[in-house]
């Protein structure tokens, strides 16, 4: 299967593999399939039109706004305070990362500064997110692959322990609404760090087991190997960020290149891959994680004692000065940013989100290209959408 | 070899398997309707109003300024302010919520109003078997329902009601002593007393309640 696939130039054999008798659907030649919304391997209500040749695809046309839910409108015509619950509803994966993000932004725009121990709590939160997210995410994958069921219990059962974690701190599981331009909400006591620092030392053994599941299973490499490949130039011109890039082997890190927060005081590496295959996007994520567990345990060293909140903000009533701040950050999906103009009333009057996932999407269609229907959904899971992202 | 790889995964399948029934993390399923994880602390839903004392109308902390209502995010409170008013924990006359609310089909259980309330009465509740049969009228919960007892918040957040318990004490302990001044300095002239009185009652804010007693002695003397 795999040679075929490889040695196909889709112009130069489209019009010579089929005889015209076979596919005599719609288009003539080629056969339109439209897989999703509600096709369980579409992560969410995302819908491709594909046209397919034999199980070739050779056309795929994505379909998305079935969850749109006016996110930006919406942050048009509430207070600051009153968009950080809805932050929380674009990644529903990542709500700690969301919420960094536009208090971020706010930060920038109306210059707030943050005391020290919340800054590490944020660190702390964004790197059990990406624990969480690319955990799940592996799970999926392996699921939308055929490995139904077992892989994905076995992260959701990592993940689970780092929401209970979200939970006790900030009452939600996922929904967690937690940071605060100026800060955090609540404090972590040192029951929670204890609790935390546990999950995070028995985490590499989580990933030492799921390595052994999958790295060097035959069925998985068949799959993914030379799979979805991306080049770095195309990665680039796309505008593709997160592990998507970073696959292809461009080194871009928005905790290296920005430096936000206090992550130049941690030291970490930034994993490369080399193919930009969907194997490489896989190995990515299991990589990044193992760097996050570094972050976190000398997170757990430094943190220090202090408030979380800066007292001098006013959460209710908040009118930034008028002006402009993007702030961004290294989401697990990607660059994740939150756009705000300010004209000094106690709304936006702009805002806009860089969502990572709904540009990493883009270039879905050259990914698939001459894959197959089965290829196309492997491809899609190692894109690592949320479409509540997506949609907005 | 081919085929390695994939008995490598099957020996961590086994030793999970077998693992399950020695180890207590790697079989973390609860039985949930039998079992049940006790809720965190700082565990929320949604919101309710915690009243003091035995009586939902006389301990009612909620005073109908309505900022929970405007900044509720999705806009799920609604409130009616009452024509006459009653006297708060701190024995100052307030008004109270005529109608008071919240339809828990829109609420998304984000905590601001509970973090925008000056006046702490209105708190995060963890019921949440709240499944109902129709879609509109149970769900939307009304004054009676939301209104809980202070001994429940102690229940269900025992450390933050405490905190709350001796916040609410320390304010009206200030205001109390704050009163005493006042009478003490009005009692003394005793002809401005009764333009004090009549100021009294008339004021309506909270902070600008304790001030304008005291004010006319001293233009007096």
């Amino acid at each position: 299967m795999s040679a075929t696939i490889q040695t196909l130039d889709p112009v130069a054999e489209q019009s010579t593999r089929l005889p015209p008798q076979m596919t005599s659907r719609l288009d003539g030649e080629l056969l339109e399939v439209s897989m999703g919304p509600q096709h369980p391997s579409t992560h969410g209500v995302f819908r491709m039109n594909v046209a397919l040749e034999g199980e070739i695809v050779r056309k795929l046309k994505p379909v998305f706004g079935y969850l749109h839910r006016n996110h930006e409108k919406i942050g048009e015509n509430t207070s600051y305070l009153g968009s950080m619950p809805y932050t929380d509803r674009l990644d529903y994966f990542c709500s700690m990362t969301n919420n960094w993000a536009y208090a971020l932004s706010v930060e920038k725009l109306a210059g707030i500064e943050v005391p020290e121990r919340a800054e590490y709590l944020r660190v702390i939160l964004a790197e059990l997110t990406r624990l969480q997210n690319h955990a799940s995410l592996l799970g999926f994958l392996l699921s939308d692959m055929g490995a139904w069921g077992t892989p994905l219990m076995y992260a959701f059962r990592e993940r689970e322990k780092i929401l209970d974690l979200f939970e006790s701190l900030s009452g939600s599981r996922m929904m967690c609404d937690y940071m605060r331009f100026g800060g955090c909400r609540v404090d972590a006591g040192s029951d929670w760090m204890e609790r935390a620092k546990k999950i995070v030392d028995f985490f590499p053994r989580f990933l030492d087991e799921f390595e052994n599941l999958i790295v060097e299973n035959e069925i998985l490499i068949a799959r993914t190997q030379e799979v979805g490949k991306l080049s770095a130039e195309l990665a680039i011109n796309a505008g593709i960020t997160g592990p998507m890039l970073r696959a292809c082997g461009v080194n871009y890190d928005i905790r290296k290149v920005d430096g936000y927060g206090f992550y130049p005081r941690f030291k970490f590496r930034v994993p490369l891959g080399e193919h930009g295959d969907t194997y490489d996007r896989l190995m990515m994520r299991v990589l990044e994680m193992r760097e996050s567990v570094g972050i976190l345990k000398q997170a757990f060293e430094q943190i220090p004692a202090g408030p979380v909140m800066n007292p001098k903000v006013k959460l209710r009533a908040f009118r930034p000065p008028a002006g402009e701040a993007y702030g961004r950050i290294e989401g697990p999906k990607g660059e994740l940013g939150f756009y705000l103009i300010s004209d000094g009333g106690p709304n936006p009057y702009r805002y806009r989100v860089r969502p990572p996932s709904f540009i990493n999407l883009t270039v879905l269609e050259d990914l698939c290209l001459g894959h197959t229907v089965a290829d196309v959904m492997v491809i899609l899971g190692s894109v690592d959408i949320v479409m509540g992202e997506v949609d907005r | 070899m081919i085929g390695t790889g994939i008995l490598k995964g099957m020996a961590v399948t086994a030793r999970n398997f077998v693992g399950s029934y020695f180890e207590k993390d790697r079989l973390i399923t609860v039985q949930y309707p039998e079992e049940r994880i006790p809720l965190a602390e700082n565990y929320r839903n949604f919101p309710f109003l915690p009243y003091d004392g035995d009586d939902p109308h006389a301990g009612l902390r909620c005073v109908a300024c309505k900022i929970c209502e405007k900044e509720c995010p999705p806009q799920c409170i609604y409130i009616i302010k009452s024509e006459d008013k009653k006297p708060d924990y701190m024995g100052k006359p307030q008004f109270y919520p005529a109608v008071f609310d919240i339809d828990i089909s829109v609420c998304m259980s984000c905590q601001i109003c509970v973090e925008v309330c000056p006046f702490e009465a209105i708190k995060m509740d963890k019921v949440f078997e709240l499944s109902r049969r129709e879609r509109f009228d149970a769900l939307l919960q009304r004054k009676s329902e939301l209104s809980k007892s202070n001994t429940y918040y102690h229940s269900i957040c025992p450390t933050e009601a405490a905190e709350v318990d001796a916040k609410l004490a320390g304010a009206a302990a200030v205001a109390a002593a704050k009163k005493k001044a006042a009478a003490a300095a009005a009692s003394a002239p005793s002809g401005a007393g009764a333009s004090a009185a009549v100021s009294v009652p008339g004021s309506t804010s909270a902070s600008g309640a304790a001030p304008p007693a005291p004010a006319p002695p001293s233009d007096s003397v």
